[in-house]
């Protein structure tokens, strides 16, 4: 079997691990750190993504997309509240969100999905072997609207999505691997826009996920907004500046309150600093980790309150929880710490780096897919009650939440009117009475034979995979017959639109090729002239005037083939440069090598 | 040695099958039933004679549990209402290492869906058997062929204490929440809670002693005209107190909603 790796599509950051002869590790490029901040830019030169494109925030920030995960599974009315705060434009077709990125407009899978393959060509180009199947974290908390957006994300970027994972479970696998853990553990997770709070117990390789809850819309992007939105309350009064016109300086600012966080994390106080337009000059403010927490409390108490449902229904006290794990780079800020520690009463575990602890427990799970591991099992739940809309739009529960996945749940439907020939099934999730007040999932219509009211026997089977998937199925219990359903998601892709974006995708994949290479000679080309201006500079008086002139001929030829956009060109460009510059590079070796070689040639040293 | 285990219960359960058939109005028709238990004893992939319960002795493929099998069965335990949990639970993780989806990865598309049914139905059994109350109104569907008994009055000797209640409610709901008034009613509806609760264990006291009964007649296994008599008597009983103990189980959560 092909090698499985394991991804953590985050808000903030991702990465993607593997397993070494039974040891997760996560993969970083050459020279790099291993996350890849989730961000996708659109440039001149075609999209790219990551660090890179993390620079265009404040350079082109209508054009760059960021915490593209909060708007997974979402309709545009969803976040109709914080659509302020995104510099670039968010339109929805079809109940699925659409981002605006010059002219054309993406879905957040196809955004994700770039993301994807970006951490797609770091594990082969690091392991050296074509990778086509993945595990792929989620929140544990998300629900299936937004799992099947992920697992949508993972097939545009040519992955076979072989399990979608919650990320506090991922992390337990981590940590139960590291430390051979029995009992019962609360693993808190808070990362860069969602909250998930898990309780499990660990028994015999067995790890038994007792109870879930969360919130998706909670991370550190809230904590840096607070400190932004005080930012900018405080340059609006000081200078009269109002940078919401400003989308460039917006960014800034939510940069720099995101590091002013993360500093206050091990320093008592710091000094945040910003440019201002109009030629303002800088603002600068102290500010103390005390202030932070006051900004932070109330968000930081928010996370509380799905801790104690989820201990609630696991029917366990706080005193029960034998260890609490720390997942999520917002676990960093000592308040939430703190107030965990409050909360259960020990000190929490956080010897793992909780920014690579999900990637590495994907990739565990990915093993034990691929048959690697063998004496570990993960037996998680489903975080919302699943149900169906009856009489009077009341929800009627058919699988609660924290039930054991997989899962099912059979249905018997009938007619009502004789001759009747449908029904409609409307699938909903959450926890409220009132259909109206729970995620719409689907809609879909039962085919019923025509015959007298309640003669019909169609027995509809619902069941949430191990992904946390829904599957739905019918039966006409009269013959037996099995009947296919073509479920509408209610905030989804078709199965038709993620075919038409794979395909897309394999289009864009060529000329994606095409500019990344632009892009490598581009750089190539100026690296080039800057070393050989550098040895005209140094060693030009070592050639002829003639030849000096040439060299200064190429490099003026290649500079315009580097604006071109054909990377061949720029190839071929600077080849000729190399061979215009080869006796100055000569004369400068020679000159360099004249008392360690007692004055031998170089060119006689290699004909040797 | 657990396949043979179950393999013995399961003829034993063939035998009650046999016996509650005539009031199990829910089931399939006995065509149905008897096509079920053919396929049961046949491999699907082999074709061969099945003398295990989940794997083919022959091929070793995984085989889907039968819609037939009890969940008492499908654990190896006997059909009795003391149930020790430990037992249970390690008999759920043996079982879901047997059938979890994350072991079926590299095998056919028919043993994988098969996987995934099974799972689901081992998670609703485990789910089913390790609350008392849900294992109580299970063998009782069991052994009764009862569909849980929905009551829509008060039971007998609560009647007036319900009605009571109701008023005292509805006077509350729509009382000035700051008032005088709704903070007596308040302690009213506290104490009513209180009696309510006291009830709730009360029930389950009297339920827990029935369980043994049950449980005891169960291990005797005489076949007398009595002891179907007092088995008739021991599960008409359970079947009153665990619905009267759902419905004023709701009343409380109303309660608790209401004055919270």
């Amino acid at each position: 079997m092909s090698r499985i790796v394991g991804i953590d599509l985050g808000t903030t950051n991702s990465l993607v691990a593997y397993m070494d002869h039974g040891i997760p590790r996560v993969i970083s490029a050459r020279d790099e750190r291993a996350m890849v901040p989730s961000v996708v830019s659109l440039t001149d030169n075609g999209l790219i993504v990551g660090d890179p494109a993390k620079e265009h925030l404040t350079r082109n920030p209508e054009r760059t997309v960021y915490s593209v995960k909060r708007f997974m599974g979402k309709s545009l009315a969803d976040v109709q509240g914080e659509l302020a705060y995104f510099p670039y434009t968010l339109t929805e077709k079809g109940g699925v969100i659409r981002i605006q990125l010059g002219e054309k407009s993406y879905s957040p899978p196809q955004i994700s999905a770039m993301i994807l393959k970006e951490l797609k060509l770091r594990a082969e180009a690091f392991l050296g072997e074509s990778i086509t199947k993945a595990v792929i974290t989620v929140p544990a908390y998300f629900n299936d609207s937004q799992r099947q957006a992920t697992k949508d994300a993972g097939m545009i970027a040519g992955l076979e999505v072989l399990r979608i994972i919650n990320e506090p479970t991922a992390a337990s696998l981590a940590y139960g691997l590291q430390e051979k853990t029995q009992g019962t553990i609360a693993v808190y997770d808070l990362g860069g826009g969602t909250f998930d709070i898990s309780i499990l117990k660990l028994k015999n390789g067995i790890f038994e996920v007792l109870a879930t809850n969360g919130d998706t819309h909670l991370g550190g992007d809230d904590f840096d907004q607070q400190i932004a939105d005080l930012f900018l309350a405080e340059i609006r009064a000081q200078y009269g500046l109002d940078l919401s016109t400003h989308p460039d300086h917006m960014q800034a600012v939510r940069l720099e309150a995101e590091r002013t966080k993360i500093r206050l994390s091990s320093e008592l106080k710091t000094t945040a600093s910003l440019d201002l337009p109009d030629g303002k000059g800088r603002f600068t403010r102290e500010l103390t980790r005390d202030q932070l927490d006051g900004l932070c409390t109330a968000l930081v108490e928010r996370t509380l309150g799905p801790c104690r449902l989820a201990l609630n229904d696991s029917g366990l006290a706080p005193g029960d929880i034998d260890e609490v794990g720390l997942v999520g780079g917002s676990t960093r800020m000592p308040l939430v710490r703190q107030r965990v520690r409050t909360l259960f009463g020990k000190q929490p575990h956080c010897e793992l780096n909780p920014d690579e602890v999900v990637a590495l427990g994907a990739a565990v799970q990915a093993d034990i897919l691929s048959g690697g591991t063998t004496d570990m099992l993960l037996l998680d739940v489903t975080p919302l009650s699943l149900g169906i809309e009856t009489m009077g739009g009341v929800m009627s529960s058919l699988i609660r939440r924290n039930t054991t996945i997989p899962a099912s749940a059979k249905e018997m439907f009938t007619t009502y009117v004789d001759g009747q020939t449908g029904v409609d099934i409307h699938i909903l999730q959450g926890e409220r009475e009132l259909a109206k007040d729970n995620r719409s999932l689907a809609r879909f219509r039962l085919k019923v034979p025509p015959l007298p009211a309640g003669v019909p026997r169609i027995e509809v089977t619902f069941l949430i995979d191990a992904n946390g998937i829904l599957n739905v199925m019918a039966k006409d219990m009269r013959t037996g017959e099995t009947q296919s359903i073509e479920v509408k998601p209610s905030y989804g892709l078709s199965d038709q639109e993620v075919e038409r974006m794979i395909e897309d995708s394999f289009k864009f994949a060529a000329d994606d090729v095409s500019a990344r290479k632009l892009i490598e000679a581009r750089l190539d080309a100026g690296a080039l002239i800057i070393t050989t201006e550098k040895s005209l500079a140094d060693g030009g008086h070592l050639v002829s005037a003639e030849e000096a002139d040439t060299i200064r001929a190429a490099v003026a030829t290649l500079t315009t083939a580097k604006d071109g956009t054909d990377p061949r060109a720029i190839r071929a460009r600077m080849a000729d440069l190399e061979q215009a510059a080869k006796g100055l590079t000569v004369a400068m070796l020679d000159d360099s090598l004249k008392q360690g070689l007692q004055g031998k040639k170089v060119s006689e040293v290699t004909q040797e | 040695m657990r396949l043979r285990g179950i393999f013995f219960s399961l003829s034993e359960r063939q035998s009650m099958n046999a016996h509650t058939h005539s009031t199990d109005d829910r089931c399939e028709n006995t065509d149905d039933r008897r096509e079920l238990q053919m396929a049961r004893s046949m491999c699907w992939h082999c074709q061969s004679e099945m003398a295990g319960e989940y794997f083919c002795d022959r091929c070793v493929k995984v085989q889907p549990v039968s819609k037939d099998l009890d969940y008492f069965t499908c654990f190896g335990l006997p059909r009795r209402l003391a149930l020790d949990p430990q037992t249970l639970e390690t008999k759920f993780y043996e079982l879901s290492r047997a059938f979890h989806p994350d072991f079926y990865q590299n095998k056919s598309d028919a043993e994988q869906t098969i996987s995934l049914g099974n799972s689901a139905m081992l998670n609703t059994a485990y789910r089913t058997l390790r609350d008392p109350i849900q294992r109580a109104e299970y063998l009782l569907d069991l052994e009764a062929g009862s569909v849980k008994d929905i009551r829509t009055t008060p039971p007998a000797d609560l009647f007036e204490e319900i009605l009571d209640l109701q008023d005292t409610l509805d006077e509350f709901r729509a009382s000035e929440r700051a008032s005088e008034h709704a903070s007596t009613l308040r302690t009213k509806l506290h104490a009513d809670r209180a009696v309510l609760e006291q009830r709730q264990r009360d029930m389950e006291a009297q339920l827990q002693q029935l369980f043994s009964r049950w449980d005891a007649l169960q291990d005797r296994a005489e076949v007398t005209e009595q002891a179907r008599v007092e088995r008739g008597r021991i599960l008409k009983d359970m079947r009153d107190i665990l619905s009267n103990r759902t419905y004023v189980k709701n009343i409380v959560n109303d309660l608790v909603a209401t004055i919270a």
